[in-house]
């Protein structure tokens, strides 16, 4: 990172004591980005000015006030999925172009209200439909570790952005992995919450009963911080369960004596390329010497995790997506009649990947195939979380890999969707359960980083936080 | 592989014109992926209950009070076509 301090804690201490200050903070940032993004691409837009207008604000608080804010001064992103008031909020799609909100999502004012700088907006796979953020209608991301490589996806941008040290912590939003994987690819920490844990409020809907938001950051202990100010009650969230988490010092004792932690036989079968299985398995080694309990867990259904998956969120997409019509917001192409206004705005306004998850939502859902897809994936939801509730019997918390290979090339995947939907094999689960999942880095192959995946019961992201920090006192194999 | 009538059909449900190149590439990459799809036949379901939503809340009732909503400015600010404070479309009844 860039900047004279390597947790939020201490860059927050600095600008308290006065030792710099949030513009100073902010305007480097920006410097950062500035200096790098050309290449790396992690952001859609930039608002310097009113980012250091902002900072500005902020400097100019009482020392009361600034003691109240927990990321005073802090540069952070935000993944361009999550409406900001004011300020252009793309989806990375030809259709959201323009859309500029005029309200921010629930996590922004949170941001705000904590003291935190919003610098910019990520790029990401369109619509968060991806694992490479490759289908970016403005281009994709490059991986800051190795720039022939994606950063994964779909908040890839955030991933990056955090990587190349463009800002303290960033944004991004997980329905299948989508924190989870780029923070593994790109070598940084990834957390998402319980569902109902963080407020959905103005982010765009993908796959309702999946989506969450979550943090990207360098380090353990910030994923703590930036959940303890994104996570709480919002009447404006029918599933927001009011679960506000705090970090307590207990977590970051670097003590799991006796901590199970299950590894489930399906998840090290074929599949798993040996450069993360070498690194994860040295991992296993070196956690037990400090202690915990590792032990062999079974999640049966696991087979039947991306079939189930794909097909509820292409169900939810297709449903979800349907408001996009050129009439009220977003790209319009004008046409003689209404019906055929509807059709060509979607034609030209969504990308490939959006349609071909638009075309098997629609199909999955359409008479006669209901039953045979939709229903009896939401069945095998049920046993998938059946699976965690047994495995969570006997182990506090799951670990496994987050990708089975470390980040591919550019170009690699992207003309086989099913290739492409395959590599989501270790977080989909977890999404499906509605259970929080962590992504910390645990070595790495050559240049390109390998995470390991803990997986906890819902609400126990302590537990998450506890076994990640450990990982990372252990420093990185 | 899916056939040239049912993508178009699904496509009519969905609102989506489709090239005639799209319809080609669908028909070949939504039947690969389908098939795919097709092994959770295998999972054994019996008896089981479907998991739609992950957070039912029966307390998510709010009381009925009045707050400010969004201005009508910065609704219409981000339409496509507005004439006279509402979305223009094309004439939907002829005569």
């Amino acid at each position: 990172m860039p900047f004279p301090f390597s947790t939020i804690d201490e860059g927050v201490q600095q600008i308290r004591s006065g030792a710099t200050t949030c513009r100073a903070t902010v305007e480097q940032s920006i410097e950062t980005i500035n200096a790098g993004d050309g290449l790396i691409h992690a952001f859609i837009s930039v608002d310097a000015g009113r980012a250091i207008e902002r900072a500005a604000e902020l400097d100019a608080l009482s020392q009361a006030e600034k003691a109240r804010m927990p990321l005073l001064g802090m540069p952070v992103a935000v993944k361009d999925n999550i409406c900001t008031r004011g300020q252009r909020t793309t989806c990375a799609s030809k259709m959201l172009e323009h859309f500029v909100p005029p309200y921010d999502a629930t996590v922004v004012e949170s941001l705000h209200n904590a003291g935190a700088v919003i610098v910019g907006k990520t790029n990401m796979d369109e619509f968060a439909m991806g694992s490479s953020n490759e289908t970016s209608y403005f281009g994709g991301t490059r991986n800051p570790r190795d720039v022939t490589r994606t950063p994964g996806g779909s908040s890839g941008g955030s991933a990056a952005a955090v990587a190349a040290g463009f800002v303290a912590a960033a944004l991004g939003s997980d329905t299948g992995g989508s924190i989870r994987q780029p923070c593994g690819h790109c070598g940084v920490v990834g957390l998402t919450p319980t569902y109902g844990m963080v407020s959905r409020y103005g982010l765009v809907a993908f796959a309702s009963s999946l989506d969450q938001i979550g943090p990207i950051v360098s380090n353990v202990r910030d994923a703590g911080r930036m959940l303890s100010v994104i996570s709480g009650a919002d009447a404006r969230d029918a599933t927001c369960a009011g679960k506000p988490f705090t970090a307590t010092d207990d977590i970051y004792k670097n003590d799991i004596a006796g901590l199970r932690i299950g590894l489930p036989r399906e998840y090290f079968g074929g599949g798993l390329s040996d450069e993360v299985r070498r690194p994860i398995e040295k991992l296993t080694e070196r956690l037990r010497d400090r202690g915990a309990v590792l032990l062999e867990v079974s999640l049966p259904t696991l087979r039947y995790a991306i079939a189930a998956y794909y097909i509820m969120c292409t169900a939810e997409a297709s449903s979800n997506l349907a408001r996009y019509d050129g009439v009220r917001y977003g790209f319009r192409s004008p046409q003689r009649s209404l019906p055929e206004l509807y059709r060509e705005t979607r034609r030209q306004g969504f990308g490939a990947e959006v349609k071909r998850r638009i075309m098997l939502g629609t199909y999955v859902l359409s008479h006669g195939y209901y039953d045979a897809y939709y229903l009896k994936a939401a069945k095998v939801r049920t046993l998938i979380r059946n699976d965690f509730n047994d495995a969570f019997g006997s182990c506090d918390l799951i670990m496994s890999p987050v990708a089975p290979t470390c980040a591919f090339k550019i170009g690699e995947k992207s003309d086989d969707p099913l290739q492409m939907y395959l590599t989501d094999i270790y977080t989909v689960s977890a999404s499906l359960a509605g259970i929080p999942g962590l992504s910390v880095p645990c070595g790495a192959a050559g240049v390109l980083p390998v995470g390991v995946q803990f997986m906890a019961p819902q609400w126990r992201e302590d537990v998450l936080l506890k076994a990640g920090y450990a990982v990372e006192c252990l420093g990185g194999g | 592989m899916i056939d040239r009538e049912q993508v178009l059909h699904v496509a009519r449900l969905a609102r989506l014109n489709l090239t005639g190149e799209e319809v080609e590439q669908f028909s070949r990459s939504l039947g690969s992926i389908l098939e795919y799809f097709e092994q959770i036949r295998h999972a054994p379901t019996e008896g089981v209950d479907a998991t739609n939503v992950m957070a039912r809340r029966h307390d998510a009732l709010r009381n009925d009070i009045p707050v400010p909503s969004l201005k009508r400015d910065e609704i219409l600010q981000n339409g496509p076509q507005i004439r006279e404070n509402h979305f223009a479309v094309p004439k939907v009844i002829d005569g």
